[in-house]
C-alpha cells in the first residue's frame, strides 16, 4: 500500500489528486461525507497530519467543504466539479501532446493516431 | 516539547553524542535515522531519563530530565524485556500497575486491532506478535511523549505494516509527540512529519518531510543518501 505514492513528491498533493479522481468518477458523490482524517490515514497508510493538509487543500479548491462538528463533505456545486473535471483533462492532454510533439509527431498524425487507437480499443477501459 | 541543548555523551573514551542541539515540537511523528552506532538509541535513552548526558541539558516540556520523567514519557526498548512466563493479559495488568496513565481500555482496543490473544503466554508468541505486544504496551499510555527504539527491527513486512497502521490509528497527534528510531525508512516514508539524521554522534539534518518533497523533490531515502555522503 505504501507504493501508491511516489516518495519524492508531496504526499498531500498526491492524495488530493487521488481523491479528486474518486470524486470525478462519482465514487464519492456530491454531498457525500468524506471518511475522517484518521480513517483515510489508515486506509492509505499516511500520517493523519498529511491527510488533514489534503482536506484543507481540497477545501481551498472548493471541491469539499467542512461543516463544523460534522465532518468534510463533497461539494454539491456541479459547476465546480465540472470545472475540476475539465482541468484534469486539460492537464493530462497537455502532458500527452508535449510527449508526442517531443517525438516529432504532427497534429494530423496525432489526430489519426487517436482515432485509430479509439476504434481499436472501443469504449473498453484501462 | 523536547529540547537537547549542547548535549554530549561519552561512554568511557567513546563519544556517543557530540554537542547535539535539537528541538522537537508536539503533534508530530518524527523519525530519527542513521546507521548503527550513530547515537540514535543513546538520544532516546537520554530523553527517557535512562541515561544522563556527560554535558549539556535535556528537557521534556520544560522539565529537566531525570528518572522521574517516566511519568510523561513512554519508552519502547529495542530489547524484548518482558517476563516470558506472563500471559498477554498479565503483561497489560503489570504495565497498568507501573504507570498511572496507562489506559487499559485503549490497551485492549489496540490488542484487538493487532489480533493478539490475551491468554497467550509471551514465551509462546512469535517474534512478530511480541513486537505487536510491545506496541500495545507503549501506545496505551496517555503521555505527551512516546519514544520507540527500532520498533520494526527484524520483523516481517506483514507485522511492520500492522505496526504502521497501529501508529496511525492510536497515536493522538493533537497532543502527543512520537519519536521513533528506525532503519526501515521505506516503512515510515509516508507517516513521518519530520526526519532527523544523525551520524557519528552529530545531528547532520532535520527536516519537515513534505517540505523535502516540495522543495527538493526528494524522499527521505534520497535525502539521507545526500546528507550522509
Amino acid at each position: 500500500m505504501a507504493d501508491i505514492f511516489h516518495s519524492s513528491q508531496p504526499i498531500y498533493q498526491q492524495l488530493a489528486e487521488r481523491m479528486k479522481k474518486q470524486i470525478i468518477r462519482g465514487e464519492l458523490a456530491p454531498g457525500d461525507k468524506l471518511p475522517s482524517v484518521r480513517e483515510t490515514g489508515i486506509e492509505v497508510s499516511v500520517n493523519p497530519n498529511t491527510v488533514q493538509r489534503t482536506y484543507r487543500e481540497l477545501e481551498s479548491m472548493h471541491i469539499v467543504e467542512s461543516r463544523r462538528g460534522q465532518g468534510t463533505f463533497v461539494t454539491e456545486d456541479e459547476g465546480v466539479l465540472e470545472s475540476i473535471r475539465e482541468e484534469m483533462k486539460t492537464e493530462l492532454m497537455t502532458t500527452f501532446f508535449q510527449g508526442m510533439h517531443e517525438m516529432g509527431y504532427t497534429n494530423e498524425e496525432i489526430e489519426r493516431g487517436l482515432i485509430d487507437f479509439l476504434n481499436e480499443k472501443g469504449e473498453q477501459k484501462g | 516539547m523536547i529540547t537537547l541543548t549542547n548535549v554530549s555523551k561519552r561512554y568511557g573514551t567513546k563519544k556517543a553524542l557530540d554537542h547535539v542541539n535539537l528541538e522537537l515540537t508536539p503533534g508530530k511523528l518524527i523519525g530519527l535515522v542513521g546507521e548503527n552506532g550513530s547515537g540514535k538509541s543513546t538520544t532516546l535513552k537520554l530523553i527517557a531519563g535512562l541515561n544522563h548526558p556527560t554535558n549539556g541539558e535535556v528537557r521534556v516540556n520544560g522539565e529537566k530530565v531525570t528518572r522521574k520523567i517516566a511519568d510523561s514519557v513512554s519508552y519502547l526498548s529495542e530489547l524484548d524485556e518482558y517476563y516470558r512466563f506472563f500471559t498477554v493479559k498479565r503483561s497489560i495488568e503489570f504495565q497498568s500497575s507501573q504507570f498511572k496513565d496507562f489506559d487499559k481500555e485503549k490497551a485492549y482496543e489496540i490488542l484487538k486491532f493487532m489480533k493478539l490473544d490475551p491468554n497467550d503466554k509471551l514465551k509462546h508468541l512469535s517474534k512478530g506478535n511480541r513486537g505487536r505486544l510491545k506496541i500495545v504496551l507503549s501506545l496505551a499510555r496517555n503521555v505527551p511523549v512516546i519514544l520507540m527504539d527500532e520498533p520494526f527491527s527484524g520483523l516481517d513486512p506483514m507485522v511492520r505494516n500492522s505496526i504502521v497502521k497501529g501508529l496511525i490509528s492510536f497515536i493522538d497527534l493533537e497532543k502527543q509527540l512520537v519519536l521513533i528510531t528506525t532503519h526501515e525508512i521505506r516503512e515510515v516514508e509516508n507517516i513521518l512529519d519530520e526526519v532527523v539524521a544523525i551520524k557519528a554522534g552529530s545531528i547532520i539534518g532535520h527536516h519537515n518531510v513534505e517540505e523535502l518533497r516540495e522543495q527538493k523533490q526528494m524522499g527521505i531515502v534520497d535525502w539521507m543518501t545526500e546528507v550522509y555522503e
